[in-house]
């Protein structure tokens, strides 16, 4: 009895609780319906194939998004996947025993062992090591310590066996104490040697004979060329390496056996007669053979018996070369493709007879994949015994594909893994023309979904329909239209990844509708080494020039350097297509959208050179009128993390070069904050996004009260560090480190509010919306991580509460202002405890900034958090009056609430969570929510519900009936009664 | 059916006057019964009907009175119900507060109609009326006065800028770091 009394309590208290915080969770079958998950893994950069053994055929990759996984060979689905941390780079991936996979990563620190059927790890080990050298994996067959298979695993100048079973480190030797960078581990089978090889400074070579039990050194040797080695060098057999010297211009064959060291040298001019330049080693692992780029041309290069050397072949050297695959009968294989218009070509040899080939295919290739990058050959055995080949091939998009006879089986948009920055465009305008056909054509399928429907609403629905209904709601075509909606959710999302790839995809099921290898950013004669910036919005149209489509514009660089030439590409929204490209011109080092459009709708844009030149796009008369129309009130400001110094510039005449032009502006400097370099390091800025909408500039306090919001588009939140603190969490003491945060107007470069956290630390991940700012840092005395709000008021409108005036409009609360009348401001606020630490935060934003806020908060654990902003209100207090719990106002807590159900990702996981785009659709209630790492996220929210539309399962239908029903229920009474009352006449 | 219709609606439509109050004889045409001397009686009767008249008048003028008095007692009924609302908004004060501002109108609308009944010369229906008026009115006004209680009337400034949109700002200003 007490025991029910207490449950009751406790639910009462649970409903109480539900009230009180209002959760925005799914139900189960809702999973789906608005939301989609894509997994990736990013580019491949080691694939390592396991067919031997019956059942599933399986290809266990690791790419440079620190993914480990393993692919179904059939289908290119994911069996399993595991996300490194971001610098827990992979450096090697094996299999081991057939059983275990096994990678070393962190350059050589951590050697992991992984069940290969399910992907659980089973061991790991830390290989400590303070010297930076490369990471050698390997495996060797049949070496036995006591029971253990050994692996031996090079990295940090040390060399370490490890047992397969459970990861214990056996022994470990130090070989960058003996001066020796190693290159290769070799272990003859059978013996119990392991032979360490590599360089000792630039001109020995050295051998390192190492007891496999105890890890005894038992002999080196050293040999010293006189020409000097440049560092290229690649192994053949077990007992044969090929270097460069170091000019290279001639190869030098070195041989190790029984413990002498021979070497020879040979020019690359007597191989090949037009050899002039300098030539390269390509890092393939090709045994009895060397691929040597010389100039245009790879050139395969073996060494016979007497050690002499051959050249076997030679081919163009964009061609990709796979490593060499033992076949049957101890045979070699090797893969290379060439490629040709919209095709490439894959021909498979064998090493030791080079003038056949095993086979020879053609295929078509998509244009937008690029280039071949890499290529990985696995073989097996067809019904006739011979051998058939199938390879894995990464595209210069970073895509997957695995091609066998010819075909491409499958392909995976890997590229998607990589996203540098979003953005979303509209779709098309509904054409009003509906096809009869396709009416009719559905019209039976229409009527079972409603009769499936009906049954479910009526319970009658047994496993089977409920499954068809589910399916018809996840999959309802209307979601996947192309084609604008009245409630804006369908949308493109545009992205564009590290490989210079833009990717459209649809809202509604996340499908790619189009993707474009942008030939601007693609490696050419005048882009040698291109790399992506950002893409903005470049024409939106929607008042005029709506005939028009959208367009995205697209910045990037070609070099690392900031001074490197930019490049950019306007590119079709709707279609895809590039419709301008331009470039390499001078270089990029911000840009700025401005807030004025031309005729046509196309954002005008100022693009900021390293000498501080402001370049204005479009190139067009107008765009420059517009622009000397405004160029008074245009400024721009520039945040030198290095230097410490915070700079606002302005725009003035045209600035002075050879050639003269009228589209490129000097600016001068007009004022600069620098931040003491000896105890401040600026780590994080944020600011408003550019298109907010804010419904009100008032905020109606308890008591009928007003504050007014202080909102400018020109704040600026800035975070340092003492620069002794910049470094990892737990790296300072608390009495040597503190934040200091500054918000900042960057017109006038005045600081409206600074607050010092002492004993407080970054990363300090910021959002700023309105008249507000929410960081997350750590509190270093308290051993949590905190997040703080702060908000700002206009202390001078604070005056304006005159009715009479308001009501007759006698006031100038909606008149334009300046940054330079010096607005009084006063800040309020709150800091909390807050138990994650974070990778992203963002904010919901709705189309006219009514709703109430959510933060978006990608947590550790790669989840994507909804917290009202009601959390983080300064105004919290303890024991808020009456008054202040009517306006909302939660009691104050030390620390922010988790809760469960407020996962927007629900169960998902978006592995490498690396940012949440939000974008408002039309209906004001509704944000649509984007979140990208290795895994894409899309779902819709509704921080306030959807009280401006009827839920998804809201039944038209009844209603319908209902008022059908009241209408006959109303026409039959009154002919009844009509009827009654002359049969009363009558009477 | 008729009938009732007939009595509820416009009235009588016949009636009999038994006290005629006309005392010349031309004015008749019915000449008096032999041996009935007007005079003598009529003087008796009148001032016998005199007295009830004006007895009923006192009736009237005094009931009248409680008429324009009646909603006082409905004034402290609503206060003790507005009392019992709170200030908060919710259906019941809402409910409670519209009957309180929608009682006093009907009833000032319905003044003539109140004091119909009453309705006499000999009654003077002034006082009643005001009082019946004055005591409605400052019902409506304890109306009015709950509505701004709840906060239902705009007359703080917070009613009229709470959706006045954010000022325009003259200056634009973009940047940040160095893209890399």
């Amino acid at each position: 009895m007490a025991m029910a009394i207490r449950i009751r309590v406790l639910l009462l208290f649970l409903f109480f609780l539900s009230l009180s915080h209002p959760t925005f969770s799914l139900y189960q079958d809702q999973v789906g319906l608005m939301d989609w998950h894509q997994q990736y893994i990013g580019k491949v950069k080691h694939a390592v194939f396991h067919t031997q053994k019956a059942g599933r055929k399986r290809v266990v990759v690791s790419t440079e998004e620190n993914v480990i996984a393993s692919l179904d060979l059939r289908r290119g689905e994911i069996f399993w996947r595991h996300v490194l941390g971001s610098n827990d780079t992979v450096n090697e991936l094996d299999i081991a025993l057939g059983k275990y996979v096994i990678t070393l990563s962190s350059g050589g620190k951590y050697l992991r062992a992984w069940n290969l059927p399910d992907g659980q790890m089973i061991w790991e080990s830390f290989l400590p090591g303070s010297t930076a050298s490369r990471s050698i994996l390997s495996i060797p067959t049949n070496l036995k310590v006591g029971k253990d298979d050994l692996i031996l695993a090079y990295g940090s100048g040390s060399l370490y066996a490890v047992s397969s079973i459970d990861g214990e480190v056996l022994w470990t030797k130090d070989l960058a104490s003996e001066g020796i960078d190693v290159q290769q581990l070799i272990h003859r089978h059978g013996s119990n040697i392991i032979y360490a090889l590599g360089f000792i400074g630039s001109s020995h070579f050295a051998t390192f004979e190492i007891n496999a039990k105890n890890g005894e050194l038992l002999k080196h040797d050293k040999v010293r060329f006189t020409g000097g080695f440049c560092g290229d060098i690649s192994f053949l057999k077990s007992d044969t390496a090929v270097a460069l010297d170091s000019t290279r211009s001639s190869l030098v064959s070195v041989r190790f056996r029984d413990g002498e060291i021979s070497i020879e040298q040979v020019h690359i001019s007597d191989l090949l007669l037009d050899s002039s330049g300098v030539a390269a080693i390509l890092p393939y692992k090709l045994i009895e053979m060397v691929a040597v780029k010389v100039k245009e041309f790879i050139i395969f290069v073996k060494l016979t018996n007497e050690g002499k050397f051959v050249v076997v072949g030679q081919i163009d050297h964009t061609a990709i070369i796979s490593d060499s695959l033992s076949i049957l009968e101890d045979q070699q294989a090797i893969a290379l493709i060439q490629h040709g218009d919209n095709k490439i070509q894959l021909t498979v040899k064998l090493v030791s007879d080079w003038s056949n080939h095993l086979i020879k295919e053609t295929s078509y290739m998509d244009c937008q994949r690029g280039l071949a990058q890499r290529i990985f050959l696995n073989n097996y055995v067809r019904t006739d015994r011979s051998s058939g080949f199938r390879a894995l091939i990464v595209m210069e998009d970073h895509s997957l594909l695995l091609v066998q006879q010819g075909e491409i089986v499958w392909s995976r948009e890997d590229g998607l893994a990589s996203i540098v920055e979003v953005t979303t465009s509209e779709l098309p305008l509904e054409k009003d023309s509906v096809s009869v056909a396709t009416v009719e054509h559905s019209l039976l399928e229409w009527l079972k979904g409603h009769v499936l429907k009906l049954k479910g609403t009526l319970m009658l629905a047994n496993p089977d329909d409920i499954a068809a209904i589910q399916k018809l709601r996840v999959q309802s075509s209307e979601k996947s239209k192309m084609t604008r909606d009245h409630n804006g959710f369908r949308k493109l999302i545009i992205v564009l990844t590290r490989a210079g790839k833009l990717f459209a995809l649809h809202t509604g099921d996340g499908q790619i509708v189009w993707s474009v290898l942008l030939n601007s950013l693609r490696k050419s004669q005048t882009c040698e080494a291109p790399n992506v910036l950002t893409l903005h919005q470049w024409q939106v149209p929607h008042h005029h020039a709506l005939d028009e489509n959208p367009s995205i514009l697209v910045l990037g660089r070609c070099g690392p350097n900031l001074d490197s030439p930019g490049v950019y590409s306007i590119v079709d929204a709707y279609t895809g297509k590039e419709l301008n490209s331009v470039g390499p011109f001078h270089s990029i080092v911000q840009i700025i959208p401005l807030p004025h459009t031309d005729s046509r709708e196309q954002r005008l844009h100022l693009l900021i050179d390293k000498d501080w030149h402001a370049h204005l796009y479009p190139r067009s008369p107008e765009a420059l009128a517009i622009f000397q129309r405004e160029v008074g009130n245009i400024y721009w400001y520039s945040v030198e993390a290095d230097n410490g110094i915070l700079r606002g510039h302005a725009a003035k005449e045209n600035c002075i070069l050879q050639l003269p032009d009228e589209y490129c502006f000097g600016t001068r400097n007009l004022w600069s904050i620098v931040f003491p370099s000896e105890s401040e390091r600026i780590i994080a800025t944020a600011t408003r996004k550019l298109n907010e909408a804010v419904h009100t500039q008032a905020k109606v306090v308890a008591d009928q009260d007003v504050m007014y919001k202080y909102i400018s588009k020109n704040l600026l939140f800035i975070a340092t560090v003492a620069p002794q603190a910049a470094g990892d969490i737990g790296s300072v003491t608390p009495d040597e480190s503190w934040l200091v945060v500054y918000l900042v107007d960057t017109i006038t470069g005045r600081i409206l509010h600074r607050m010092t956290h002492y004993g407080s630390q970054g990363p300090v991940h910021a959002v700023v919306s309105e008249n507000w700012v929410v960081y997350h840092y750590f509190n270093l005395r308290a051993h949590r991580y905190e997040m703080s709000v702060i908000e700002i008021y206009d202390q001078s409108r604070a005056d304006n509460k005159d009715v009479l005036k308001l009501v007759l409009g006698k006031h100038n609360l909606t008149s334009a202002i300046s940054a330079y009348t010096r607005t009084e401001v006063v800040t309020k606020q709150q800091s909390y405890f807050f138990s994650h630490s974070l990778k992203a935060i963002s904010t919901t934003s709705t189309a006219k900034g009514i709703t109430s806020k959510q933060l978006l908060i990608g947590t550790v654990g790669d989840q994507v958090l909804a917290l009202d902003k009601r959390f983080l209100d300064p105004r919290r207090t303890l024991n808020p009056t009456q008054a202040e719990k009517e306006e909302g106002i939660i009691p104050l807590t030390d620390s922010l609430p988790i809760i469960p159900q407020s996962y927007v990702t629900h169960a998902l996981k978006v592995e490498g969570l690396r940012g949440i785009v939000t974008v408002p659709a039309k209906l004001e209630s509704t944000t649509l929510v984007f979140a990208h790492g290795v895994d894409l996220f899309f779902t819709r929210l509704a921080p306030s519900k959807t009280y401006d539309s009827l839920t998804e399962d809201f039944s038209y239908a009844l209603l319908l009936i209902t008022i059908v029903a009241l209408v006959v229920a109303i026409f039959v009474t009154w002919i009844l009664s009509e009827r009654k009352e002359l049969q009363e006449k009558w009477r | 059916m008729d009938k009732g219709k007939a009595i509820m609606g416009s009235g009588r439509r016949w009636a009999v006057e038994f006290t005629d109050n006309s005392a010349s004889p031309s004015s008749r045409d019915i000449p008096d019964p032999p041996g009935f001397t007007r005079s003598s009686h009529d003087q008796d009767d009148s001032s016998v009907s005199k007295q009830k008249k004006d007895s009923e008048a006192n009736w009237k003028s005094q009931k009248a009175w409680e008429v324009a008095q009646a909603p006082f007692k409905n004034l402290m009924m609503m206060g003790f119900m507005m009392w019992m609302a709170g200030s908060t908004v919710h259906l019941f004060s809402i409910g409670i507060t519209f009957s309180a501002l929608w009682q006093p109108i009907s009833a000032l609308q319905g003044v003539g109609k109140v004091f119909e009944p009453y309705k006499d010369n000999k009654v003077d229906l002034l006082g009643p009326k005001l009082v019946y008026i004055a005591l409605n009115l400052v019902g409506l006004g304890l109306g009015v006065w709950k509505l701004n209680t709840l906060g239902l009337l705009p007359t703080h400034a917070s009613d009229w800028v709470s959706s006045l949109p954010p000022a325009q700002e003259v200056e634009y200003s973009g940047g940040g770091f160095s893209l890399f």
